[in-house]
């Protein structure tokens, strides 16, 4: 028996899977209307925990209360049914179905067999007025900007009368302006008695926002707090275990002659949208420039067209002075561009290749890993084991398949491979997403490494600490275009979060 | 790179695994094979004696074999070719049909040349109309989109009419006589010589072995090999390796054409020596299951071809002997290939070990219908 | 964009489809004009079109309720050999057309549960699944088949009382073999069922984000196994039809590349059952025209030539319309349930 007072309680749950404890003997409580966020790095197991409540997997040991009671919960719609709601990271909504269709998918209302889409329509609209959260039932969902897409995620969770509400990382495609709205609803959710859960690597968030603060390492609680107690110092030690530097350590930069300047650029996305719509910048030799922004709104074609993956529709990009001609990586790659892709497994990497080949994925051709078009095994895998060495990628050696990496020594592996040849250009996109504290602080140091040996470095990134915490300049995009740039010192987040929503702020510099 | 002292158990015991399935799911299959004969009231000891002996009991048993084989090889190199490059080409069917055409054709007109120059002029004929026939679907994946399952299988329909009509039509065979709607005779210079007596061991059997050992090559040691493979694995990746996937498929599915040509233009000048329609019927399904049998290496794909041809050449002795119709050895084809591409057995290993497997060479060709990469 | 699949009902849907409606006006006026000057060729034309698109139809059906949930089914070809050839054999055997109509669908959901199995299960690739089915296909048929096996009679026309009448339409659709009218039913049936019900939607839901239905309780598993195996019945009908009601015996390999027609049927189709009903038609208008040109005696044009024309086809239309399709995102992609 648990405390009635408590909407859940997680009672020595342990959770295995074949090599690794995701979740070792946690014990964690919600009461009834908090929120209580839970912290700790990418494999700590706190996604492993939710799954477990929500009922994706069972628990190997220990037993879950809900309201007191013990309750084992089997499949998600048993968790759906006891009044837990989650909303997941990477939604889970169908793009091609509409609003209405996908929050009432699996409890459809229905006349017999047939689909009864106007009920739902009404039933949502109503949940729309009573919590504040508007949105149009037929709109489809692909349409929809993904802070839209968040609020019928948590629609859904609303439609099936949840009473717990999981949040997964919610804050990780949002703009800071969009966050706080998010901060008001979860307020105003928590005052009807909803309890929610947040889950989030995010510190300051978490002070921001939590009435309490559970925090894991390794698959171990490792205490509970409140926001009064505790600083964004001591929860990183929690987190990580030892001291973790929160800025990166660096002398202010020495800008040299002009690498990259991009004129007017524009380009479409996938579905032929135009995304880029007229940007124009220019990147020095030994300098960090951090493109701040909210996915979705261009960088990734931006940063594809840059690399050579994706066509222009219009502008002109120089390197070093020389105007690139487009879609041709393997001229950018031998002049001088390092590119961390956003994608390390789509692009970055050949999951089923080795460690080695991986190393030569876009040098393969040359000497002395070739001759003619022959391959030359020999200097291949000394390559890579001097890489590994000096990286410190662990892994049992170089023909190992790199799809048995960790995420950290994968990303490991492209930035050897891409700073292991004379470099004028960097550009490095979302390249710490996904890792681990350690790893983060390997890339984040080797990025100014590089910029004080005088290359360029073009830094996207979603997470405003990172880009604040790295970029000498920084530059604002939003809908396709650049709308600021202005100097790191003197960028405040209220500032950025606000350029990131498009408004403008009183005094911004112009943009370029 | 050192070779400690136990670096090539490690090798050694992927051997031993890679080919302990094949050789597993035969057996089962053979297993299964004998029920249906005997639910048919034979007895498959003897039809299985018969076949056997069939294929290998004698000298022109053995050379037989080696004929059936030499098409399979080609034709299973053909596909496994283009599923190293992430194609699935069941057109090895068409191309091969429009290589031993278009091999017959060379092999008549042409007159007057010396054999030395002959059999390359008609084999690489042969060559370049696969690699045609090949690069087409080729050029509207990429172009297009179009699925290259559906056009390769759309276009050994028409390749079946076409080079019927090329039979019937402007290169019929018109001595008097001769009814049958095919070319005339080759010249003894295009002819592909039998080497040595007993067995004679057909001369394109030894050129479907070189061409097994050129394709390895070609994958393992070269740059276009790279380039072909990381295609087939992620054409992401390797659009971002300054690779252009374009081309590189355009080329994967002519090489492949141009294999299954050569299959075609061996048997024509080696063993027909005209080209006949219906000579061959099946052998397009066949080069698939030989590759997968063979998992898609040219090793792999040449032992299977020769398991596959010893099959077929042994199968009228079978029929012959007990009575036991051939097409046994298509559902005992069929059951091998399921076993293997289900990977049951290898499945059933690992789940008892409790481990999780990365795949080396996962073979995911369902990438949709519409999508470009 | 014409480029989304058509999944909500609301919109109206003759104004979504103007240029499709527009086209089968145009159609039918042509149609009118060639019956009054030539009833009985065009009666040819249209019945023919109507008995070679009903297979392709079939087929497209299969294809599609295993794609709309995420598998791809390239043994289309197998499914309607078996069909058709258990079809043949049990009506020998028992001389009951009703009974060999029934086992050709059971082997049609039999191997279904063969392909799903493979699929969804084993997590096989599903083009090699598919193939498989079909080279078993082609030997146990060409394994069990004996020469000079008789049916005991083909499915008869069943005319539609006074519906039959009707002039021109009347004898092409009403007058048809029991298959034939099942095919229409199912095309209706297949329609409301994917696009108004609650298991279409759920179908639906699997083939395009299989994890967001797993995450509200929808059985991914099951609901393919389902589907596939129902669009099997659907493939083995096919059979069925071929073998007891259009030919009225079994040939080898006689349904002749119509399994992987049906495929570019379906995608042509965009993957919804009208659609794949009109493309169904179109192709099997070409086989019409094709025999119709070899009576009339076109002979300039080598038979051979004529005979490429429904596979002809059907590279050009993949190669012009299916950029511009989209298929059910999850296609051909294994669940893995983490």
């Amino acid at each position: 028996m648990s405390d009635p007072a408590l909407a859940l309680e997680v009672r020595n749950v342990t959770k295995r899977f074949p090599g690794v404890v995701a979740n070792d003997k946690v014990n964690f409580t919600l009461r009834k209307g908090e929120i209580h966020a839970l912290l700790g790095e990418n494999g700590a197991g706190k996604s492993t925990l939710m799954n477990i409540i929500y009922g994706l997997y069972s628990q190997d040991e220990g037993e879950i209360y809900i309201d007191g009671e013990r309750a084992d919960i089997k499949d998600p719609n048993d968790a759906i049914a006891r009044g837990i709601g989650m909303v997941h990271q990477h939604f889970m909504l169908v793009p091609v179905f509409t609003v209405a269709e996908n929050i009432v998918l699996g409890s459809e209302t229905t006349n017999g067999p047939t689909l009864d889409m106007r009920t739902a329509h009404q039933q949502i609209r109503q949940l729309s007025v009573d919590y504040g959260l508007e949105v149009d039932p037929r709109a489809i969902v692909e349409d929809l900007p993904v802070g839209l897409q968040q609020r019928v995620e948590i629609i859904k969770a609303l439609y099936r009368d949840a009473r717990i509400l999981v949040l997964d990382e919610p804050t990780s495609v949002l703009t800071p302006q969009e966050a706080s709205d998010l901060f008001r609803i979860m307020r105003e959710l928590s005052d009807r008695g909803v309890s929610i859960i947040f889950i989030t690597h995010k510190l300051k968030e978490v002070l921001a926002i939590a009435d309490r603060i559970t925090v894991m390492r390794r698959g171990r609680v490792v205490g509970t707090t409140t926001p009064e107690e505790v600083d964004e110092p001591q929860l990183a030690a929690m987190m990580v275990g030892r001291e973790v530097l929160l800025r990166v350590d660096k002398e202010p930069a020495t800008p040299g002659d002009e690498v990259l300047v991009v004129q007017d650029l524009r380009a479409r996305d996938d579905r032929l949208v135009e995304t880029v719509r007229g940007v124009s910048f220019s990147v020095c030799a030994g300098e960090i420039l951090g493109i701040a922004g909210v996915q979705g709104n261009g960088q990734t074609e931006l940063a594809e067209v840059l690399t050579g993956l994706r066509p222009a529709m219009g502008g002109t990009v120089y390197l070093g002075g020389v105007p690139i001609p487009f879609q041709e990586p393997r001229f950018l790659v031998e002049n001088g561009l390092a590119h961390i892709p956003e994608d390390r497994q789509k692009h970055g990497l050949v999951l089923s290749y080795t460690v080695a080949d991986n190393l030569v994925l876009n040098t393969y051709y040359q000497e002395p890993y070739a001759q003619g078009i022959r391959r030359r095994s020999g200097p291949i895998l000394q390559r890579a084991a001097e890489l590994i060495k000096q990286y410190d990628v662990r892994t049992p050696g170089p023909q190992a398949l790199v799809g048995t990496l960790s995420g950290g020594n994968q990303q490991k592996v492209i930035v050897a491979r891409e700073l292991s040849r004379p470099v004028r250009l960097m550009v490095a996109n979302q390249p710490t997403r996904g890792l681990d504290v350690g790893s983060i602080e390997f890339i984040h140091r080797r990025l100014v490494e590089e910029r004080d040996r005088g290359v360029a470095v073009l830094l996207i990134s979603a997470e405003l600490d990172e880009i604040m915490g790295l970029s000498d300049r920084i530059a604002v995009i939003y809908h396709g275009q650049i709308v600021a740039t202005l100097p790191a010192e003197e960028a405040t987040r209220e500032q950025l979060g606000i350029l990131m929503a498009g408004g403008t702020v009183a005094e911004r510099q112009p943009a370029g | 790179m050192s070779l400690g002292s136990g670096s090539w158990i490690a090798p050694l015991r992927r051997f031993v695994a890679a080919i302990s399935l094949p050789l597993l799911s035969i057996l089962i299959a053979l297993l299964i094979g004998a029920l249906v004969i005997m639910i048919d009231e034979g007895s498959p000891l003897e039809a299985y004696r018969a076949l056997f002996h069939g294929a290998f009991g004698t000298q022109a048993a053995i050379q037989r074999t080696m004929e059936k084989a030499t098409p399979l090889i080609f034709s299973g190199l053909a596909v496994a070719f283009a599923f190293k490059g992430g194609l699935f080409n069941i057109g090895a069917q068409g191309q091969l049909l429009f290589g031993a055409a278009t091999a017959g054709i060379v092999g008549y007109i042409v007159t007057g040349l010396p054999a030395i120059i002959h059999v390359p002029l008609s084999v690489l004929a042969g060559a370049l109309a696969g690699a045609l026939y090949g690069a087409i679907p080729g050029a509207l994946k990429r172009f297009r989109g179009a699925h290259e399952v559906i056009t390769t299988i759309m276009l050994n329909y028409i390749a079946i009419n076409l080079t019927d009509y090329l039979a019937t039509g402007p290169f019929r065979d018109t001595t008097p006589g001769n009814i049958v709607a095919r070319t005339p005779l080759i010249e003894d210079s295009a002819r592909i010589p039998v080497l040595g007596d007993a067995p004679g061991i057909p001369l394109g059997f030894v050129l479907a072995l070189l061409a097994g050992l050129f394709v390895w090559w070609l994958l393992a040691r070269t740059t276009i090999g790279f380039e072909i493979s990381t295609v087939g694995r992620s054409p992401h990746a390797a659009q971002y390796a300054g690779i252009r996937v374009t081309a590189i498929v355009i080329v994967t599915m002519a090489l492949s054409g141009a294999l299954a040509g050569i299959g075609g233009a061996v048997e024509t000048l080696g063993i027909f020596g005209r080209y006949q329609p219906g000579f061959n019927v099946g052998l397009g399904f066949d080069g698939i299951t030989v590759a997968l049998l063979g998992k898609t290496h040219p090793v792999g794909v040449i032992f299977s071809a020769l398991l596959v041809g010893a099959m077929r050449a042994g199968a009228p002795q079978m029929q012959f002997s007990v009575g036991v119709r051939p097409d046994i050895i298509d559902m005992v084809l069929a059951i091998i290939l399921f076993f293997i591409a289900a990977d049951l057995i290898r499945r059933w290993l690992v789940r008892r070990r409790g481990e999780r497997v990365v795949e080396g060479e996962e073979i995911m060709l369902s990438t949709g219908w519409g999508q470009q990469a | 964009m014409e480029a989304t699949l058509p999944t909500t009902a609301q919109d109206n849907f003759f104004y979504r489809h103007r240029l499709m409606v527009g086209l089968l006006l145009v159609i039918g006026v042509i149609v009118a004009v060639a019956h009054s000057q030539e009833p009985r060729i065009t009666h040819a034309v249209l019945s023919a079109t109507l008995r070679q698109s009903t297979p392709l139809v079939l087929g497209a059906l299969c294809g599609l309720w295993g794609e709309r949930t995420g598998v791809i089914n390239i043994g289309i070809e197998g499914q309607m050999l078996l069909g058709a050839f258990i079809g043949f054999l049990v009506n020998v055997f028992t001389g009951n057309l009703f009974l060999a109509v029934s086992a050709g669908i059971l082997m049609g959901v039999l191997l279904g549960l063969l392909l799903a199995f493979m699929s969804v299960t084993l997590k096989m690739d599903q083009i090699i699944g598919g193939t498989v089915i079909n080279i078993l296909a082609l030997g146990i048929t060409g394994y069990f088949y004996q020469q000079g096996l008789t049916t005991q009679g083909k499915l008869q026309p069943l005319p539609l009382g006074p519906l039959a009448d009707i002039p021109l339409i009347g004898p092409v659709l009403f007058n048809n073999p029991p298959i034939t009218y099942l095919t229409l039913f199912l095309v209706g049936f297949s329609h409301y069922l994917l696009f108004y019900s609650r298991w279409g939607l759920r179908s639906r839901a699997v083939g395009e984000h299989p994890r967001a239905a797993d995450t509200v309780g929808i059985n991914v598993y099951l609901m393919r196994y389902v589907n596939v195996m129902f669009g099997g019945g659907m493939a083995g009908l096919a059979g069925a039809f071929l073998s007891l009601e259009a030919v009225g015996t079994f040939e080898r390999a006689m349904t002749n590349g119509r399994g992987f027609l049906a495929l570019a049927v379906m995608i042509f189709g965009k993957w919804t059952p009208l659609g794949s009903w009109g493309a169904a038609l179109l192709v099997g208008l070409t086989y019409a025209l094709n025999t119709q040109f070899q009576f009339l005696g076109l002979g300039e044009i080598p038979p051979q030539f004529m005979g490429t024309l429904p596979y002809l086809i059907t590279i050009i239309v993949l190669a012009v319309f299916v950029g511009h399709a989209r298929p059910p995102a999850a296609e051909g992609i294994p669940y893995e349930k983490e």
